[in-house]
């Protein structure tokens, strides 16, 4: 630590920091634009000045940009003196030149940084009166809005976009007072992580345009703290209603899960949740018609599903986009023995095995903090950007650990960003991945084995072969053997190596990252290796939890097939998405009675007999476990109008009492969730009756809001079951960083004030961790059993890919994603392509399988293999995995259109 | 629902011919990194096409596997890599301090009268586009201006009608 003197008083500060940040870690007030937490400093808007004395007998001083300065031991500086707050005046007043006057209709207004920082630096008036600079502004896609005069050249946009993201098509054009930073052409914004620009961007130069186009200030935003349910890393949001509606969904701080960032998926995916679609009444099939339900007939309908009331045997089935509390009521409801996986076959026997996995004591499941400090990768099958984005956004950090190993070495301090990246050029530590086809992340991989999924499996046990020195686990061709030594010396070199798989490909892959970690682990001295085994879905591995191993949907179809049970209660869940459709349709139809509670209509609930509208995630409490083990809550944001309960309330008795006893219920009842209460918050931090608002301090209009109703501002919707209140009256929680929605602090109006809530910048919050890792790792276990064998039937061997944008049910029922997506394809290598007489585009056929699929010819496929994107309509598990194809002439409906991979093959080729 | 058109821009790329093929090889022998190239690259086919169309820009980034937002940063920087279809001749018009001193607001109206353009415009027939410049480093003889790759000092509108005459001659 380093002593230093900040305007006469003395701090004690951490020397491997920049002085801007020691002194935000400290709780003081000085301006900055283009530092940011997660990206360093490289001075660039002079904003963060201030004066530094030679010794305590200096009375001048000279200017220093506190972002570019190394505290060191008896530093004397002031931020107070008037030649600093002079210079940061006249430095924002030149920002400001061209900026516009338009705060009251730019959607940043209210909580914007350049707001706050020119209040802060006491620039109050303009003197420029000459012409301002103006430019022409893009269209940047479905996501982004792009106001280029509001822009004051910070370069945050291209530091976040191309240097933390990874993107390519962002750039800092022109120079002097013509900057301008957009694409080479109008076009949309092709990363994934494209949404945080509107977080990062100071002023409202990047805006959110689902947001703009039912917008409202961020004062009058009813937020509660929220799980982002589009994957199963579980990152924290806090999405915003107003007039009943969701308006956007923005990023809440959690220090070991997504820290200042989301994926588009996650930012932009929440559009379903207002959709007219919406089921809003519960409703009877009558024949061809549904029939609106009354309480009772929902009550008495409900009490003949019950176990307890009912001779016939009923059947639950679950779902992994549901909480754990809709799964756990319906699992009461049913029993346990009749309680069912809703995930696919496949899925479901991974799951059970990342769950076996996640209690071994030979690993440990990073979070994404964690995963931000491996310094050897390897990806075992995963397309993590599009299976659990937010994860590779976090190994692009991880592959830059050597270039800070470089800065170190060359003792430039981590925070010299430019520096930094001058110094490592392209050194980056290894990231090798496994995979059917060249992924998202080719451009930061040092090696990339592209071949199909069972000659992957043999070469994942080479690697784990070679680590724990058994050479007869070798079985690659001659030319692989250098490419399994090389990977299996980085991993075993490396000061914290990750392995990461997945259950995208299925089990085998799973089994044979578990086996490398685990030589891994042999091979050193110093504890659980870092395995991360990520599940599709938000609450994947609560599910698997909640059910037995036997309990598949197979199994739960083949109950109702063969008439050994015949009701079942479906939740939240499409079936048709998760089985053949042949056994979904035969298991439905001789179901006596079926109940399905969902959001929106699906094939499933077109073939329910009852059908009960349940909330979206915003409109009820529960909580999910993520892809560690993390169990997290969601908080209720806003209520839904129509006659939706959560799924937990339709299905358990207790519904007045809140999700409280449920989930005490549920931890007491299930092995392995016992410290599942520990997410709840602490009631005794609450006094005088008052709860957490869940509207802003400075929240208007609630009169207005109303007025076409009546004049009379109506009585506040009480909230009996929560310790949030829908209303501004109350305090906000000093204890619990749980249920802090979001941050504000005098001052600070915008995001950036989330560092006066932080321990230290980019620390934990001040009010505590949220989230609680529910898995005990005590388990010992041993090498597992890897199936590489090829199925030979056919000529083309399968893979699957998944997208950002389809491949989560729910997202992509919302407009904006549909912009977004594609339809079914099969990637194949140009040569079984020619062999065909198959174009890119072009429609394509499987023998026996009833599918049209558009051609996508790319140069990484092996020949003999393909990759499969299935998009909703597809009867996806009727896939076998090996398939013969022909070109077809009918016609696609999406196509490929929009599809961005790196080795797609020019049209012409 | 049709999707928008994403980043396929590469198959409006010019293809390079050989000649600036031959020359962005040899300066990719003096460099380490690709990305070193793109200002080279730029500068070789703006030599031999006289301006860096989005085409030709594409071709480059193509060829040199760069991001083509990058190499835009890169052209748009330079106010000398011209991304709109110059005149035969460029002139790059010094009105700096020397030249200022030396009267170079004269010269320039008498440019403008000639020629009938001011800056940033070509006339009409393509020959000459008139090019602000903020030093060409021959202060002594101020007033300066480059017409193409030749330099023209101590100008007077006598001399200036001269080099125009010439010029368009050639």
């Amino acid at each position: 630590m380093a002593k230093i003197v900040i305007d006469g008083v003395d701090y004690e500060v951490n020397p491997d920091n920049n002085l801007l940040q020691e002194c935000l870690s400290q709780g003081l007030d000085l301006p900055y634009f283009c530092w940011h937490p997660c990206m360093g400093s490289v001075g660039a808007c002079r904003q963060c000045a201030v004066i530094q004395y030679r010794d305590e007998d200096d009375d001048k001083g000279m200017l220093v940009m506190a972002c570019m300065t190394p505290p060191t031991d008896g530093m004397i500086i002031s931020i107070e003196d008037e030649q600093a707050k002079s210079f940061r005046s006249n430095v924002i007043e030149s920002l400001m030149i061209s900026h516009p006057h338009d705060c009251p209709v730019c959607e940043e207004g209210g909580e914007c940084h350049l707001q706050d920082m020119t209040l802060m630096s006491g620039h109050n008036y303009r003197r420029y009166d000459k012409e301002k600079v103006t430019h022409r502004n893009q269209y940047l896609g479905p996501f982004i809005g792009h106001e280029m005069n509001r822009c004051i050249t910070c370069y945050r946009c291209v530091r976040y976009y191309d240097d933390y993201a990874g993107g390519t098509d962002l750039s800092a054009q022109a120079s002097h007072h013509h900057v301008y930073f957009g694409r080479h052409e109008e076009g949309v914004l092709e990363s994934e992580f494209s949404g945080n620009l509107v977080e990062v961007c100071p002023t409202g130069v990047f805006t959110d345009r689902t947001f703009s186009e039912n917008y409202t200030r961020k004062w009058d935003l009813q937020t509660a703290p929220s799980i982002c349910t589009g994957c199963a890393v579980g990152c924290n949001t806090t999405p915003g209603e107003r007039y009943g509606t969701l308006r956007r969904i923005t990023n809440r701080y959690n220090s070991d899960v997504n820290g200042y960032f989301l994926c588009d998926r996650g930012r932009f995916g929440y559009g379903y949740s207002s959709s007219d679609q919406r089921f809003a009444d519960p409703l009877q099939r009558k024949n061809e018609t549904a029939e609106i339900m009354d309480d009772s007939a929902v009550q008495s309908m409900l009490d003949g599903f019950s176990s307890e009331n009912t001779s016939v045997t009923t059947i639950g089935i679950g779902s992994p986009r549901a909480s754990t509390e809709a799964n756990y009521a319906l699992r009461c409801l049913v029993g346990a023995d009749n309680f069912f996986s809703g995930m696919s076959d496949e899925e479901f026997e991974s799951a059970n095995l990342i769950l076996q996995l996640n209690k071994d004591k030979a690993f440990h499941s990073p979070s994404i903090r964690e995963i931000e400090q491996a310094d050897a990768i390897l990806i075992v099958g995963e397309d993590v950007t599009n299976t659990a984005p937010r994860i590779a956004l976090a190994l692009r950090q991880s592959v830059r650990n050597k270039a800070m190993e470089l800065a170190d070495q060359s003792r430039i301090p981590r925070w010299q960003d430019a520096a930094v990246r001058e110094l490592a050029q392209h050194d980056r530590s290894p990231l090798s991945i496994l995979s059917g086809y060249k992924t998202r992340l080719d451009d930061v991989a040092d090696d990339e084995i592209i071949d199909s999924i069972p000659r992957l499996a043999s070469f994942a046990q080479a690697i784990a072969g070679s680590l724990s020195g058994k050479a007869e686990q070798i079985q690659v061709e001659d030319g692989q053997v250098a490419a399994v030594e090389k990977i299996a010396e980085q991993l075993k070199s490396a000061k914290r190596p990750l392995v990461i798989a997945g259950s995208s490909q299925g089990a085998e892959l799973i089994k044979a990252a578990a086996n490398i970690a685990r030589a891994l682990g042999e091979s050193r001295a110093d504890g659980a290796i870092d395995l991360c085994l990520l599940t599709p879905e938000v609450n994947s591995m609560g599910m698997a939890m909640l059910s037995t191993e036997e309990n598949s949907l197979g199994a739960a179809l083949e109950k109702l097939r063969s008439g050994e049970a015949s009701k079942v209660v479906i939740v939240e869940n499409d079936l048709y998405r998760r089985a053949p459709h042949g056994l979904v349709d035969e298991a439905l139809e001789k179901a006596e009675q079926c109940l399905v509670i969902d959001q929106l209509p699906t094939a499933t609930t077109a073939k329910a007999d009852f059908v009960l509208p349940c909330t979206a995630f915003a409109e009820q409490e529960s909580s999910y476990i993520n892809y560690e083990g993390r169990a997290q809550l969601s908080f209720q944001v806003h209520r839904n109008h129509a006659r939706a309960k959560s799924s937990w309330q339709w299905l358990s008795a207790a519904t007045e009492e809140g999700i409280e006893s449920l989930m005490h219920d549920c931890a007491d009842a299930v092995p392995g969730l016992a410290k599942l209460c520990e997410i709840l918050p602490d009631k005794s931090q609450f006094v005088g009756g008052m709860k957490v608002p869940r509207q802003s301090h400075r929240y208007s209009g609630r009169t207005a809001m109303k007025s076409h109703l009546g004049v009379h501002e109506p009585k506040q919707a009480v909230d009996s079951q929560s310790v949030m209140s829908f209303s501004m009256e109350g305090i906000s929680s000093q204890k619990d960083a749980s249920i802090l929605a979001s941050s504000w602090s005098p001052q600070w109006n915008s995001n950036q004030s989330i560092s006066k809530f932080q321990s230290e910048v980019n620390g934990e919050l001040k009010q505590g961790h949220t989230g609680k890792l529910v898995m005990e790792r005590n388990a010992e276990g041993a090498y597992l059993e890897v199936s590489v064998s090829e199925d030979s039937s056919a000529e083309l061997q399968l893979s699957r890919a998944h997208q950002i944008f389809g491949s989560d049910e729910l997202s992509s029922r919302s407009s904006v994603i549909k912009q977004r997506m594609v339809g079914s394809y099969l990637g194949i290598s140009e040569e079984d392509a020619r062999s065909k007489r198959i174009r890119q585009g072009d429609s394509i056929a499987i023998v026996g399988v009833e599918a049209s699929l558009s051609a996508c010819i790319r140069s990484s496929i092996k020949n003999g293999s393909a990759v499969i994107y299935c998009d909703e309509t597809m009867d996806s598990h009727s896939l076998p995995r090996s398939i013969n194809i022909s070109k077809s002439n009918n016609e696609v409906q999406t196509g490929i259109k929009g599809l961005i991979i790196s080795d797609l093959m020019d049209e012409d080729n | 629902m049709t999707s928008e058109v994403i980043a396929s821009t590469s198959s409006k790329a010019r293809q390079l011919n050989a000649e600036e093929i031959a020359e962005i090889e040899h300066e990719m022998t003096l460099y380490p990194d690709k990305k070193a190239v793109g200002l080279e690259a730029l500068k070789i086919v703006q030599k031999h096409q006289g301006w860096v169309s989005d085409e030709s820009l594409l071709g480059i980034a193509k060829y040199l596997d760069l991001p083509a937002a990058d190499l835009e940063g890169v052209a748009t920087f330079f106010n000398l890599v011209f991304r709109q279809p110059v005149g035969d001749n460029v002139i790059l018009f010094c009105d700096s301090v020397s030249c200022w001193i030396m009267g170079c607001e004269n010269m320039k109206s008498h440019i403008k009268d000639t020629l009938g353009i001011d800056y940033g415009e070509t006339t009409e027939d393509g020959k000459f586009t008139l090019i602000p410049v903020p030093c060409l480093g021959d202060c002594d003889r101020a007033p300066v201006m480059m017409v193409g790759e030749e330099l023209h000092r101590n100008l007077t509108p006598d001399s200036i009608d001269e080099i125009v005459k010439n010029v368009r001659s050639k």
